[in-house]
């Protein structure tokens, strides 16, 4: 999984019948200290969470397991809304 | 998911049997803000977009689970047609 923040949404009316429901959010891949790092993406929310709010997300086809059965195609999705972490 | 215009299509006579009638587009994408960025990807359509609109793409294992693309050779798939992006950092 990867730390990012929340920076923003998309809007799409048509797309995948599997897709019907999910929300489409832009997330920053950030370092422990929240600095941007690499390219931003877009990223499926199973988790209720919003812009400005840093969060982790999964890569690969494991970020469609929280909607298990439904299979919707996606590639990235945020598993977790984080509320704190240490690093030492 | 990347974001990623629509640039051109490609057409290929001799293909993978699971690929005939399957609508190839070749795509770049773009950060959320416009700017191309990184190669040319060619994607499979599953949604009827077409040249100069935005897409959003799913890649690697993820595109098989696109509408009608199971068990077919492919690797990105186009999903849905962006109508807005906000970024509010």
């Amino acid at each position: 999984m990867q730390l990012a923040r929340v920076i923003g949404d998309v809007v799409a009316t048509r797309k995948d019948d599997n897709l019907t429901g999910m929300k489409l959010l832009i997330v920053q891949p950030i370092t422990p200290d929240r600095q941007p790092v690499g390219r931003p993406l877009v990223a499926v929310d199973a988790v209720g969470a919003g812009v400005g709010e840093d969060v982790f997300f999964v890569r690969g086809k494991e970020a469609s397991f929280p909607f298990y059965p439904a299979e919707p195609p996606v590639d990235a999705g945020i598993v977790g809304i984080i509320d704190h972490w240490d690093v030492g | 998911m990347l974001l990623a215009k629509i640039v051109g299509t490609v057409v290929a006579t001799r293909k993978d049997p699971r690929l005939v009638s399957n609508k190839l587009l070749v795509v770049r994408p773009i950060d959320p803000r416009g700017k191309a960025e990184g190669n040319y990807l060619v994607a499979v359509d599953t949604v009827d977009a077409g040249v100069g609109e935005t897409v959003l793409i799913v890649s690697g294992s993820s595109a098989r689970m696109a509408s009608g693309l199971k068990d077919c050779p492919v690797d990105a798939a186009v999903v849905g047609i962006i109508d807005e992006i906000d970024i509010n950092e």
